[in-house]
């Protein structure tokens, strides 16, 4: 039961990371800054509208959203809440969630390549170069939570993660966790990687993938995004909250509270960075693996 | 067994039948085709009892040889090989019915039928084998079909120096299994399995190497597989399905036979495939992403393909020698289930790549597009080969990629040199994985999304009927293996018994059994809820019709297809940063003068082995057996002058 309540509670919060996200951002831009449901009433508003179709679209582009949405709503199902399992947890559970992510990645970016749209591919083709370095950086960072706890699924690895064991691997939990937010940046499309509001198609990767959709399509899409947030953003959360109490209530509540400053906490950065350019994004990959092989080493070390 | 022995006959005797038929294309391709299919079905079935219920048949046939007899065995393990083989060659051969038309009156399809229907009793007898001079004879035969299938379209004259790469990668492989034969036979007057003498310290190990490099040339490891981007390509398609997705693995089979008589393992070995696997699966993905051909980067990805099975090999090899056991049973397992899936999605791949070839004229990306509007049968079969090489669930590549990746994370917590090779497999799974992923994004996309680059595309036409019915039982096994995946766990468990000891086998089973489990019920999951969102989508759309428009081009309304990114641009960031290794040549003749007339820009992205390294090699003994070119001399009573003097001096050694 109340593996099914943390799971609609997901469903349900992951818009508004978005929305906490814009409203940190335009208080450090001075503006007063879109309401935080903002999201929800796009959502609504979307999934009322009638879609247009370029006409160079087949199927594909229609069943790309589709796949991307549910792609990552399975995902969501392996990842742990506040350290507590989900619904599918097994040894193993973390190459699946990865690679799940990754069927969402192709299904979006076959859905690009299908308009035709030099912009649309462009973005694609960024997507999957990002990818090829964020991924190993990712696994290896889990290879090392994995390693420090004897655990093989993400469930029970977060579920061992104690007090104790950041007191006694401060360093190896701190790598990983840099790691997982420099993946996480990446793979949600935030800067220093990609910039969300940006309005000009040549530099863009995440939203110009989803120029020609419109309609429910574009809401899947919307809200596929929002969710691939949370699914990547509570893997950290779980990391620095190791400290887990007798009650659901206590721990949910300290969790999701978590998910929000992370939020905040990506939306100070947004406000005090700038993007990078194209070519040193692969550079700020290669930091993310590099943490988590110096994670390895100094877990292998101890 | 009796039923192995009516399709290897069966197969035989319809290659025969179909030379005789050769004036007639229809009769000769029903010949051909039936006797395949006829002899597969056959065969499929001692194969699959013998997986159910693992058990060991032999057949000895009453006739001598010098050295060896012809014995036979099928065990689990040959069983898990076959099931591949007989597959494909039943659906290369109906896929063949209606490639071949395009040849009638052209080409001897006879010689072709004859050919193909060989080629897979040959690979039925290397598995078969129970003793050397059998194994060896299958071996040839095996390379001298598919040699005569590769030069099938001879005229041109790209396919001719294939066929002769092809033809010295061949025999340079069977000179390193002579060589390991004989070490295995030292000391016993047979060549037999049965009763090969283990050899033990050094001399183990010159047989591992002498396997590594025969059995590695037929894989196609880097940098011993250049003729496999030049031969496979070569070949009509439903031959390079059957060559890349079962013969390449014939060299697996044979490593895997090879290291059940050099026990015990040393560490080393387990390391050297290790590398292989890495260097294999990295290269061949990065070499796959710069082609503009798509059948070269499907063969460029067998490659890849096959540096993950070697990888799941080594590691496998690594956890028995340092006894981590859920690591080698894993290890293996993902070794020899990805050898039966890439054998049904690069069959697939291949056979949709022949489609494209066969109705485009072309297989170059760079002037397809659009075509899953006319071939949209097709496009789906060949977006799930794709999605299953990607390794994404619920396919079955995610399954193989799932088990060598599940057992490196097995061993983490091993000691700190275990450790380090299990975060290397992972790391390079990650990489191969994403690459593979962009790989057949961009095939994918450049062949059959947005809009056709060329006027080749105005008059496609979709595959054959039984064209689309071979790619169609291909996808749906790849489907079937993705969903069912705990059906597995028993035959992979006798197969992975029969080949590395019955501890392994029942390792695995208590590794796998449970999560497979919940892969399958998230696969189901994932199919339900896609089920859900279409069903959710049509419902809120009920009633509305969407308009249609051009595609947005930042305000621009009247996009050309030639605007479009092309396949090359697509993995430029990528192949951009593997320059190094790729040494993509660029040739461009800029705009020059006030007036510039035309302009011309090309990549290649060649063999870089070949350049750098065969051909050096090739000059320098070039060179030095000139010197001695004075010993032949083209007089024939002086060469059986040397016969007579080789043996005499053989006999005297001897005593």
């Amino acid at each position: 039961m109340k593996v099914v309540a943390q799971y609609l509670m997901v469903l349900t919060l992951s818009p508004l990371l978005l929305g906490v996200i814009n409203r940190v951002k335009a208080f450090f831009g001075g503006r007063k800054g879109i309401p935080l449901f903002q999201l929800y009433r796009d959502l609504f508003k979307l999934l009322h509208k009638t879609p247009v179709y370029s006409r160079s679209t087949t199927w594909l582009f229609r069943a790309g959203p589709i796949v991307g949405l549910g792609a990552v709503l399975c995902a969501l199902a392996i990842v742990p809440f506040s350290g507590r399992h989900s619904f599918l947890a097994f040894d193993g559970d973390l190459i699946l969630m990865v690679y799940l992510l990754g069927l969402a990645r192709f299904a979006t970016v076959l859905a690009a390549l299908d308009t035709g749209s030099s912009f649309e591919d462009m973005g694609a083709s960024r997507e999957v170069q990002f990818a090829v370095f964020a991924e190993p950086a990712f696994f290896l960072a889990l290879a090392a939570l994995a390693r420090g706890t004897g655990q093989l699924s993400l469930s029970a690895m977060f579920a061992g993660l104690t007090p104790a064991v950041w007191q006694s691997a401060a360093s190896v939990l701190a790598l990983v966790t840099a790691a997982l937010f420099i993946v996480f940046l990446a793979e949600n499309s935030r800067v220093p990687v990609d910039d969300p509001n940006t309005h000009l198609e040549l530099t863009m990767i995440h939203e110009v993938m989803a120029l020609d959709h419109s309609g429910p399509d574009l809401a899947f899409i919307l809200y596929g995004a929002a969710l691939k947030l949370w699914a990547l953003g509570a893997l950290i959360s779980c990391a620095v909250l190791p400290r887990h109490s007798a009650s659901w209530f206590v721990d949910s509540g300290r969790f999701i509270l978590m998910m929000f400053v992370l939020a905040a906490a990506v939306g100070v950065l947004e406000s005090i960075i700038a993007r990078l350019r194209f070519l040193k994004v692969p550079y700020l990959l290669f930091t993310a693996f590099s943490f988590s092989v110096l994670a390895l080493m100094f877990q292998a070390a101890r | 067994m009796l039923f192995s022995v009516v399709s290897v006959v069966v197969l035989l005797f319809s290659a025969l039948l179909a030379l005789i038929f050769n004036r007639s294309a229809l009769k000769t391709s029903a010949v051909g085709a039936s006797g395949a299919v006829i002899a597969s079905l056959t065969g499929l079935i001692p194969v699959v009892k013998t997986l159910i219920v693992p058990a060991r048949e032999t057949l000895s046939l009453p006739c001598s040889l010098p050295v060896g007899s012809f014995s036979f065995v099928l065990d689990p393990l040959a069983a898990f090989f076959l099931v591949p083989v007989f597959i494909l060659t039943a659906a290369a051969a109906l896929y063949g019915v209606d490639y071949l038309k395009q040849f009638d009156g052209k080409k001897p399809l006879g010689l072709a039928w004859a050919m193909f229907n060989v080629l897979s009793a040959s690979m039925v007898v290397v598995i078969l084998s129970a003793d050397a001079v059998p194994f060896l004879i299958g071996w040839e035969a095996m390379a001298a079909a598919s040699f005569a299938l590769v030069i099938f379209e001879h005229e041109k004259s790209q396919v001719r120096k294939a066929g002769i790469i092809y033809l010295v990668a061949g025999g340079a492989g069977a000179l390193f299994l002579l060589a390991m034969f004989a070490l295995f036979g030292i000391g016993s007057d047979s060549l037999a399995f049965s009763s090969f003498t283990r050899p033990a310290g050094g001399l183990a190990s010159v047989a591992f190497l002498c396997a590594i490099m025969g059995f590695g040339l037929k894989a196609g490891f880097v940098p011993l597989h250049i003729w496999l981007p030049e031969a496979h390509p070569a070949a009509p398609s439903h031959v390079s399905a059957v060559m890349s997705g079962v013969m390449i693995k014939m060299g697996i089979y044979g490593l895997m036979r090879a290291l059940h008589f050099l026990t015990p393992w040393q560490p080393w070995w387990g390391w050297l495939l290790i590398t292989i696997g890495v260097v294999s699966g990295l290269l061949g993905v990065i070499f796959a992403l710069a082609q503009h051909d798509l059948k070269r980067l499907l063969a460029y990805s067998s490659i890849e393909n096959i540096g993950i099975i070697t990888l799941g090999l080594g590691i496998g090899v690594l956890g028995v020698v340092k006894a981590i056991y859920p690591l080698a049973a894993l290890g293996f397992a993902g070794a020899l289930l990805h050898v039966v899936n890439h054998a049904l999605f690069k069959g697939l791949l291949f056979m949709g790549a022949g489609a494209v070839l066969h109705a485009a004229g072309t297989a170059e990306l760079e002037a397809l597009g659009g075509l899953s509007k006319k071939m949209p049968r097709t496009a789906v079969y060949f977006l799930v080969g794709a999605a299953a090489i990607a390794g994404l669930p619920p396919l079955n590549g995610f399954v193989s990629e799932f088990f060598i990746c599940f057992g490196a994370f097995t061993a983490l917590r091993a000691p700190i040199q275990t450790a380090t090779g299990a975060v290397l497999t992972i790391a390079v799974m990650a990489a191969i994985g994403t690459l593979a992923s962009a790989c057949f994004a961009k095939a994918f996309g450049a062949v059959f999304l947005g809009k056709s680059r060329s006027l080749k595309c105005a008059a496609v036409h979709e595959a054959g009927p039984w064209m689309g019915f071979a790619m169609g039982v291909l996808a749906a096994a790849c489907v079937f293996i993705g969903f069912a995946s705990p059906l597995l766990v028993a035959p992979l468990s006798a197969a992975i018994a029969c080949g590395f000891g019955p501890r392994l086998g029942l390792e695995f089973s208590a590794a796998a059994g449970i999560p497979l489990l919940y892969i399958s019920a998230g696969a189901l999951t994932l199919a339900a809820v896609l089920a859900l969102i279409t069903v959710f989508r049509k419902f809120l759309l009920r009633g509305r019709k969407p308009a249609a428009g051009p595609t947005w081009d930042c305000g621009y309304a009247a996009p050309s297809a030639r605007m479009q990114y092309g396949a090359s641009s697509f993995v430029q960031p990528l192949t951009d940063f593997f320059q190094p290794m790729l040494r993509t040549q660029r040739h461009y003749s800029g705009l020059k003068g006030f007036f510039p007339a035309g302009a011309d820009f090309h990549t290649e992205a060649n063999s870089v082995f070949y350049n750098h390294l065969y051909a050096p090699a090739a000059n320098l003994i070039k060179r030095l057996a000139f010197r001695y070119s004075w010993l032949q001399h083209g007089r024939l009573q002086l060469y059986i002058l040397y016969i007579v003097v080789a043996l005499i001096a053989l006999l005297v050694c001897k005593l």
